[in-house]
């Protein structure tokens, strides 16, 4: 049979999800990582970080507008989409995607961002022309109260709304894990650690790219990194990497141990079709080679140029490993027979509904997204320029 | 008082909430369908589209009802267990309007072959012979009566029902 | 059973009858059918089975079952003493055109037909988001075609393997062991078929059926029962190395 070695349930031989649905965790793991990296200021109070908390904001609400992509690309009937709103199952862990998408969209990231911008939201509304003018004008709900005491309650009930926002945000990523995890039927995916591994994982990749976004954008605008911000950034990446690490190790070393019917299999499966996407590609190059040098970081006082370069660096090998680690648990968990007795490949179509080129497509628009927010919602106003005068 | 004034943009956006909530309802009411939730999470209506398939094989009783004769010889031979459409093919068609529908008689070099070619994977006590070897070429129902193959329950019939 | 002609008069227009009631399409039209009085499962008789591949054929014309994919489907095992852990396993285009001859040696064949298992506790059902796919009440686990969303999530769900996504129709697909036919008093288009007898039809709610019967008095087991899933589809003599 073509591309299958051994045996595989005549069903099985073909994938049923594809890249797409490597794409969705992967984003809204940025999600739920650029939010948790805004509320590290919002909330825990590291002024450190206060440069980037507009763009993480921004880059979290650009990638959950994409997030529904490329689920609907993959639907063999998306115009029913709406049932799970209409009729969820309640025993699903699918059918809470609607509703947690929504909250989280609506109750958490909208609202926060429009109580943090309102004041800017308010002004530009009476200094822009044209259609532009309406548009500012409908974000305002018709309120043009920006007074002293408003701002303040914004400011309180924004706070309550991150305070909410950070187990939302869990939710948000934690239940696509949940998704995976509580499968029985597939051995790659139950775990009752995968939620926990998806969040972590996420909370990594959400943080590195804001840090990267601010390091590229900063470096477009032709204005000075705040380098203690990124080095605060950093920090805290590589401590919650570490966490990540260990869980994910625990998985294997556990696996390893215990070696039950699957091992065998998965064994197989992880020295052959998925020794480059997991052993080279997640865990040497975007796992332990981030950990080293943002390590090295830590603990030798390097110059800022050197420090710049390695987060750069860091950054992008661990966006690239955890891309590979929901490649790996997705598409690794389709390439084995639930016969255990055979494997078969993935074949990755180029210009098809699910094809690579999608990917690719869906990949590029939340950064066409997040440009229209920065240009509609400037993250630096005066306070940047203020910074940038002194 | 002055904590709704300061507080009213609030208010508006959480009426916008409750506005798309009521709108929601209000859709829900009449896209879901009528028979969901009848026997449990699914659409009750759904039981019977299953059940309105077109049945294509009519089942042996429904042959028997007609072809006594065959069932006569059928019944104390070998192949008494062997339903009709198992060689016959699906022929419900035939069983709803028996001149319309002439079913084909099967080829038995394909037929046969299929259940009684040696094989080392089946059950040993089962009948099975290397075609080849076994008939030199000849076809099955030369010596074989299909409706009750044994070579002593009676006459061959060399080929006719 | 030796007819005269006065019982053939009486007979044959009893057969048109019954054969226009099962015609008729809903279980509403066949009285007597209550879904609460029926409990469906399948035996297999695994010694039984010769691979003739009937069954496979049969489901496809009966189903209109698509190419490439299969409601059922039947597996051959080689097993011998190095390998009885991993077993030689085939199912050449799900065994539809039955198998090639195998060569004796000292190992043991038996051929392995599989099916949706209609579990009672099903993992599917529990997935799906929507409620596109369901028990009945008498123990078939169906999909709703106008209903699904195709989101595939039933089928990473199912530990058997029985189900795919119809290439035309852009839905999960299945076996509905021939719901069609059994609410009409007909068995399954595979049981019908099949020679040997290898596959039976059950009613466990009947206690005159007597498949239920063997089922009482026989030694039988389901695949994978450590996933727990309630299946019902029962299988006589089945060897440990099956998976």
């Amino acid at each position: 049979m073509n591309g299958v070695e051994g045996f595989m349930y005549p069903n099985e031989i073909a994938l049923q999800w594809s890249v797409l649905i490597v794409l969705y965790p992967f984003i809204t793991g940025l999600v739920a990582g650029a939010f948790i990296l805004a509320s590290l200021e919002r909330v825990f109070r590291v002024e450190a970080v206060k440069p980037t908390y507009r763009l993480a904001l921004l880059t979290a609400l650009a990638f959950l507008l994409d997030a529904p992509l490329p689920l609907q690309l993959h639907l063999g009937h998306p115009e029913r989409s709406p049932e799970m709103y209409f009729t969820p199952h309640s025993t699903s862990a699918m059918a809470m995607f609607g509703y947690v998408y929504l909250w989280y969209l609506m109750a958490v990231l909208v609202l926060e961002i429009w109580l943090d911008y309102r004041r800017d939201i308010v002004l530009m509304s009476q200094q822009s022309k044209g259609f532009l003018r309406l548009i500012y004008k409908v974000m305002t709900l018709g309120s043009s109260n920006i007074s002293e005491r408003s701002l303040a309650i914004d400011e309180r009930v924004g706070w309550i709304v991150t305070i909410i926002g950070i187990p939302s945000a869990f939710m948000l990523h934690g239940y696509v894990g949940f998704i995976f995890g509580s499968i029985k039927a597939n051995p790659w995916w139950s775990s009752p650690l995968m939620p926990v591994v998806f969040i972590f994982s996420a909370m990594v990749s959400g943080i590195a790219a804001v840090m990267l976004l601010y390091m590229a954008i900063t470096k477009l605008r032709k204005q000075k990194i705040d380098v203690r911000c990124v080095d605060s950034i950093a920090m805290y990446l590589f401590y919650i990497f570490i966490i990540d690490f260990s869980l994910e190790m625990l998985d294997l070393i556990h696996r390893i141990y215990e070696a039950d019917e699957s091992f065998k299999s998965l064994n197989f499966l992880v020295h052959t079709q998925l020794f480059i996407p997991h052993i080279v590609i997640q865990i040497l190059m975007g796992t332990l080679v981030p950990i080293v040098l943002l390590g090295i970081t830590q603990v030798i006082k390097l110059p800022e140029i050197v420090r710049k370069r390695m987060y750069a660096v860091a950054g992008c090998l661990t966006m690239v490993g955890i891309f590979a680690m929901r490649w790996n648990v997705v598409i690794g968990g389709q390439l084995f027979s639930k016969s255990f007795l055979g494997f078969t490949t993935y074949k990755m179509a180029l210009v098809t509904r699910e094809g690579l080129l999608a990917a690719i497509a869906l990949t590029i628009l939340p950064f066409i997204f997040l440009w229209v927010l920065i240009k509609l919602l400037p993250p630096w106003g005066e306070e940047h320029e203020a910074a940038a005068a002194d | 008082m002055s904590v709704f004034k300061d507080a009213g943009h609030l208010f508006r956006f959480a009426g916008l909430f409750v506005l798309a909530f009521l709108l929601f309802l209000v859709i829900r009411g009449f896209v879901v369908p009528k028979t969901f939730g009848q026997y449990g999470h699914y659409r009750g209506a759904a039981i019977g589209d299953v059940a309105a398939h077109p049945v294509k094989f009519a089942g042996h009783q429904t042959c028997e009802a007609c072809h006594t004769d065959i069932l006569d010889v059928k019944k104390n031979g070998k192949h008494a267990h062997v339903n009709c459409e198992a060689c016959h093919g699906a022929l419900a068609k035939h069983a709803d309007d028996p001149a319309s529908v002439t079913p084909v008689r099967p080829d038995t070099a394909v037929l046969c072959a299929r259940c009684h070619t040696a094989s080392a994977a089946k059950p040993k006590g089962f009948p099975q012979v290397v075609p080849a070897d076994h008939s030199t070429g000849l076809p099955c129902q030369m010596c074989h009566n299909p409706h009750s193959p044994a070579m002593d329950a009676g006459a061959a019939a060399g080929g006719t029902k | 059973m030796n007819i005269s002609r006065r019982q053939m008069l009486i007979l044959l227009p009893a057969a048109a009858v019954a054969w226009k009631s099962v015609q008729a399409g809903t279980p509403e039209d066949s009285p007597n059918y209550k879904m609460t009085d029926h409990w469906w499962g399948m035996l297999i008789d695994v010694p039984k089975c010769i691979g003739c591949g009937n069954c496979v054929r049969a489901c496809q014309t009966e189903n209109d079952v698509p190419d490439g994919n299969f409601r059922t489907w039947v597996e051959r095992y080689h097993v011998t003493d190095e390998n009885m852990t991993s077993p030689e396993v085939i199912s050449p285009d799900g065994g539809k055109e039955g198998f090639p001859v195998a060569q004796e040696d000292a190992g043991k064949y038996f051929f392995v037909p599989k099916l949706c298992n209609h579990c009672a506790d099903s993992p599917c059902t529990q997935v799906c988001p929507v409620g596109a796919t369901f028990v009945t009440p008498d123990g078939v686990v169906m999909v709703d075609q106008s209903y699904c969303l195709g989101c595939a999530y039933c089928v990473q769900a199912c530990p058997y393997g029985c189900r795919y996504i119809h290439p035309e129709k852009h839905v999960a697909d299945k076996c509905t062991l021939c719901y069609h036919r059994i609410t009409k008093g007909l068995t399954t288009a595979c049981c019908e078929t099949c020679p040997t007898g290898a596959r039976q039809l059950v009613d466990l709610k009947n206690p005159k059926d007597p498949i239920h019967e063997f089922l009482k008095t026989h030694s039988v087991q389901v695949l994978k029962p450590q996933m727990a899933t309630g299946a019902k589809a029962y299988y006589y003599d089945l060897d440990g190395s099956v998976r």
